[in-house]
């Protein structure tokens, strides 16, 4: 098992865009995945308060499903993203590390349904949800 | 009557253009991303400029789904704003020299985004245009398409919600 979490680390951690936007798998088990992205000015949206874009955090959704999609022990290959649907609950804090965790709880032998949920240091409130599909590939 | 004569076309270019790159350059994640935008009139148009940081899909390649959604709201967004604001960079209410120096409107907040992919993002720069469905005091709905090499053939489309940047009571009752 700790060769699987090693092994998806490495796959996610040598995404070029998850790379770029610092992303670190924390957590992978049969169907769910978590991973964090620390702040960084460069993904600021919004200049006056220094809230990070909705955009980034797409990226992050976008990313955690995918692997969540892959860890599922009926997938045997690659995703891509059929559609994914982002609910911003409220500004993530300035300065905090955001932690996504997706749960693929329905796998076809073609399609993955996926949701996730975004929090910052404040773990109470979602900063943001998300729902989709994605594909299921043969291969990578 | 007599007709006020139209403005020189510099005078009126050098405003719009003027306003809209001091809009999209004050927001550190669309230089991050190196969207820039056409304007024709009040119509833009997104460029999402290739570069190999976005890729999502190294086998392929291919452009992180992510990116994607972040330059469709990007695209959203802006040109909700830039439709706002229009009114008032016409009539002169807002100084684009202002806008430069940092006295920037707020932008809209996302509610809520749906993005379908339609083919996968080609390694190479993107392009997308974005139409107001619905502009109210509060809510907007705003549908966006992107493209790669033919206009006709989507790579991914999106519709969105976005809260509408609040006046401050005081300035709605006066």
């Amino acid at each position: 098992m700790v060769d699987k979490v090693k092994l998806a680390k490495q796959f996610i951690e040598a995404i070029p865009h998850a790379r770029e936007l610092g992303m670190k798998l924390t957590e992978i088990a049969e169907g769910t995945a978590t991973i964090t992205m620390p702040y960084d000015e460069k993904l600021i949206g919004d200049p006056k308060t220094g809230v990070i874009h909705g955009g980034a955090v797409s990226a992050l959704m976008d990313t955690c499903c995918g692997a969540a999609v892959m860890s599922h022990p009926s997938a045997p290959g690659g995703t891509a993203t059929i559609d994914l649907r982002i609910d911003y609950m409220r500004a993530a804090n300035p300065g905090q590390t955001i932690t996504t965790t997706a749960t693929c709880h329905h796998i076809t032998r073609n399609v993955a349904f996926v949701r996730a949920v975004a929090t910052d240091e404040d773990t109470e409130t979602p900063v943001a949800t998300a729902s989709g599909a994605f594909t299921v590939e043969k291969r990578f | 009557m007599t007709r006020a004569r139209p403005e020189p076309m510099q005078q009126v270019k050098q405003r719009r253009d003027a306003a809209l790159a001091a809009l999209v350059g004050a927001v550190p994640y669309i230089r991050f991303l190196d969207i820039s935008f056409d304007r024709r009139g009040d119509e833009l148009t997104a460029q999402l400029n290739f570069d190999d940081k976005l890729i999502g899909n190294p086998f392929l390649p291919a452009i992180h789904g992510g990116v994607t959604a972040a330059f469709l709201e990007v695209t959203a967004s802006i040109t909700l704003c830039w439709s706002h604001l229009w009114p008032d960079i016409e009539s002169g209410a807002i100084d684009p020299e202002a806008m430069a120096r940092g006295e920037l409107p707020r932008l809209p907040k996302t509610i809520d985004f749906t993005v379908d992919y339609l083919r996968s993002g080609l390694p190479r720069d993107a392009y997308a245009r974005a139409t107001i469905s619905r502009s109210g005091r509060r809510y907007a709905s705003v549908r966006v398409e992107a493209w790669q090499d033919h206009k006709d053939k989507l790579y991914a489309q999106a519709t969105g919600h976005f809260l509408m940047p609040q006046t401050p009571p005081e300035a709605q009752e006066a």
